[in-house]
């Protein structure tokens, strides 16, 4: 027993120290111009169906998105796909029944399922968990400007790969430069390009596919970011009124007791 | 209630004398809002509205929050999710509460540097001050213990990293440690009673409010100038006051107005630009985020505590002297509980008879450097330690404590203070052209 409490304080005494060391600002992260960015930015819905698309047919095969329900996808400020065909697309995705614990196909009003397989990370909040900007020298303006960078740090990791690889310990690791490190336990090739036909004929290049598949990541991250910034407006707007409104009753209540200020 | 001279509530005969009879509640009510309020006070007096703005919105968020949220291990971050995906307007709610511990913890800064500033610290207003303190205090006790509720990697590690401190106290560090936690290590046991008093010390928190509220209200506001509102008279006193309602009610809305845009704009649109993204990972008690920090507002005595480790050659003269009982460690937490208590003890410290900084050359200075001090020092405590930052971080910590110690305590003997007007009146008839005019 005093031995595990001794482990706790000089772990805690040694987190305290700082001898843990991060290795910001050796990584590359690409500034993406998304359509979400800003106050006014909206998510482009034929973006994130492509960028499902691409989690359906590529990422899904080692991570899940445990927090995102299906039917979020028909829902407005998303992908809005129409009702019947996310009726069919939770279909082809098989869930664990919490209440009678046996295999069926989903509905929309359950969740995606997780991943735990590969040992793969999921994916419901990424892109929010992730820092692409930082700095400079800790001031944080770089991030007031460009955004945190979660879905540009997605976007970079999975077009950041050096094509290197080595094998430490049985584990074999993929050099990449958005990667903190540079070396990381995905593979190089996870995502390639043409690796998704897409339907509405855009070009499925990699870059094209990491920004579809981030964008939508983003969007799984926060589903209610447009109603978010729509509140924020509108609150913003209202209280710009009667900011003013209350500016002017203030200068006529006090014009009684303050007159103009004199020149010394 | 003692204090300045003022006309109070008069009750018609009938319902408003039967009830004053019985409850004198609308006669609490005519003095609190009639208070005579000097008419000098500058934009950096609507912190008070603000900052009793804030514990309210904290409290009606958090109240809704609670509704939804699941204090265990296994599912607090899930229900976090929950309110961000599923409730009505819980992405809001939960946006508000976060930022909101924000903009508390702001206008705390402006409220407290304006009193350094001022002298509202001096008699005969160190009672305010103090509960001032106190309160300060159990914000940042409410405010961590927040943090660790959405069970994210930094809510988990930071709960280490700060209940490991008690664990510095020698002797009885461990089972105090131990006792806090509700076990070895931060786990359930501990999720539960932060839990509990997150919700229970804003309360308290509330209860003190209206203590320090009632002090100030018997000794009156400080002001710009630090010269008393004059009291011999009613006539003096209504020519250097106003009252309160509706002269500051309406100033102060106006103000809160402009910082609740601000403060909504933040929240609608960056809602994260404060927060660190490693909380939107799941506590793994098995893996060490690679640096761990605390929010911004906890940044600065954060600093404080991680300045004064082994290499620091005070901490090893003490280390020596009381033969190994305050290790680097221990100084570490007595530093940083010490930097808030001298600020505490600021009515004790400094020996000026002037209150106002307005007409303190010497002090003018210092407190400007104190002021970039905050901020130099908060700074420090958001990096990734380094040579540098170590050297920074012990000129700073030093002069926080230099500026409390050493500099207020001198300053009052060696500065020869500018001439302060006689009365409020005078001063603000020297600024402002009559209005009748």
């Amino acid at each position: 027993m005093f031995r595990k409490i001794a482990i706790s304080a000089v772990s805690a005494l040694t987190l305290m120290s700082g001898s843990a060391w991060a290795t910001e600002g050796t990584t590359q992260i690409t500034n993406v111009d998304f359509s979400f960015q800003g106050p006014f930015g909206k998510f482009d819905e034929h973006q994130l169906q492509r960028g499902l698309q691409v989690y359906t047919e590529v990422c899904s095969a080692c991570h899940g998105l445990k927090f995102l329900r299906i039917g979020a996808l028909a829902e407005p400020g998303g992908p809005n796909l129409p009702e019947d065909q996310v009726k069919a697309y939770a279909k082809t995705i098989t869930v664990t029944d919490a209440v009678t614990g046996e295999d069926r196909p989903a509905t929309p009003a359950d969740h995606f399922p997780a991943n735990l397989a590969a040992g793969a990370p999921d994916l419901s909040v990424m892109a929010k968990a992730r820092k692409g900007f930082s700095g400079p020298y800790g001031l944080g303006t770089n991030q007031l400007f460009k955004g945190m960078g979660g879905p540009e740090y997605i976007y970079s990791m999975l077009t950041g790969f050096t094509g290197e690889s080595k094998e430490i310990a049985g584990v074999t690791l993929y050099e990449n430069h958005a990667f903190p490190g540079g070396w990381m336990a995905m593979m190089n090739e996870a995502l390639v390009a043409d690796q998704v036909t897409y339907a509405d004929g855009t070009e499925a290049s990699l870059e094209n596919e990491a920004e579809d598949v981030s964008a939508f990541l983003m969007w799984a991250a926060e589903p209610k970011m447009m109603t978010r910034k729509e509140s924020g407006l509108k609150a913003v707007l209202l209280l710009g009124l009667l900011s003013v409104l209350l500016y002017l009753t203030n200068k006529k209540l006090w014009s009684k007791v303050k007159g103009k200020k004199l020149a010394h | 209630m003692a204090g300045i001279p003022h006309d109070h509530y008069e009750p018609k005969p009938g319902f408003q004398t039967w009830l004053h009879n019985r409850l004198p509640v609308v006669s609490l009510l005519y003095d609190t809002l009639m208070l005579p309020t000097p008419k000098n006070l500058n934009w950096m007096w609507i912190w008070g509205i603000v900052l009793t703005f804030c514990l309210a919105l904290q409290i009606v968020t958090g109240i809704v929050l609670a509704m939804h949220y699941t204090p265990n291990v296994d599912m607090a971050f899930a229900s976090v999710e929950h309110i961000m995906r599923d409730v009505n307007g819980g992405v809001m709610l939960r946006y508000l509460h976060a930022n909101g511990a924000s903009l508390f913890f702001f206008a705390v800064y402006c409220h407290i540097f304006r009193g350094l500033y001022y002298g509202s610290y001096k008699a005969p207003r160190e009672v305010t001050w103090v509960i001032g303190m106190i309160i300060y205090f159990l914000m940042i006790a409410t405010a961590f213990m927040g943090y660790v509720l959405p069970w994210g990697q930094m809510s988990f590690w930071g709960a280490t990293v700060i209940t490991g401190l008690f664990g510095a106290i020698p002797g009885v560090g461990t089972a105090l440690q131990e006792w806090l936690l509700g076990g070895f290590a931060v786990g359930n046991a501990t999720l539960n009673r932060f839990f509990s008093l997150h919700y229970l010390l804003p309360f308290v928190i509330a209860g003190l409010v209206g203590v320090h509220i009632w002090a100030f209200h018997t000794t009156g506001n400080n002001n710009p100038t630090g010269v008393e509102v004059r009291r011999t008279s009613k006539a003096e006193v209504e020519a250097d006051t106003v009252p309160f309602w509706p002269y500051y009610v309406v100033k102060d809305l106006f103000a809160l107005a402009v910082i609740m845009m601000i403060f909504f704009a933040i929240v609608g649109f960056m809602p994260n630009y404060l927060g660190d993204p490693d909380n939107y990972i799941q506590a793994n008690p098995l893996a060490t985020p690679a640096h761990i920090v605390p929010e911004w507002y906890l940044l600065p005595f954060y600093a404080i505590l991680r300045t004064f480790d082994n290499t620091v050659w005070v901490v090893q003269l003490v280390h020596f002297v009381t033969f190994g009982i305050v290790d680097s460690k221990l100084f570490g937490v007595i530093a940083m509980a010490g930097a808030i208590l001298a600020m505490a003890l600021a009515p004790w410290l400094d020996t000026s008879s002037v209150r106002s900084g307005r007409y303190r050359p010497m002090f003018k200075a210092w407190f400007a450097v104190l002021v970039v001090d905050f901020v130099v020092l908060m700074w420090c405590g958001s990096q990734v330690p380094s040579a540098f930052t170590g050297w920074v971080g012990l000129i700073a910590s030093t002069y926080w404590f230099a500026y409390f110690l050493v500099i207020l305590p001198l300053l009052g003997v060696l500065e020869k203070p500018l001439l302060q007007p006689v009365s409020i009146e005078a001063d603000f008839k020297s600024h402002y052209a009559d209005p009748a005019e």
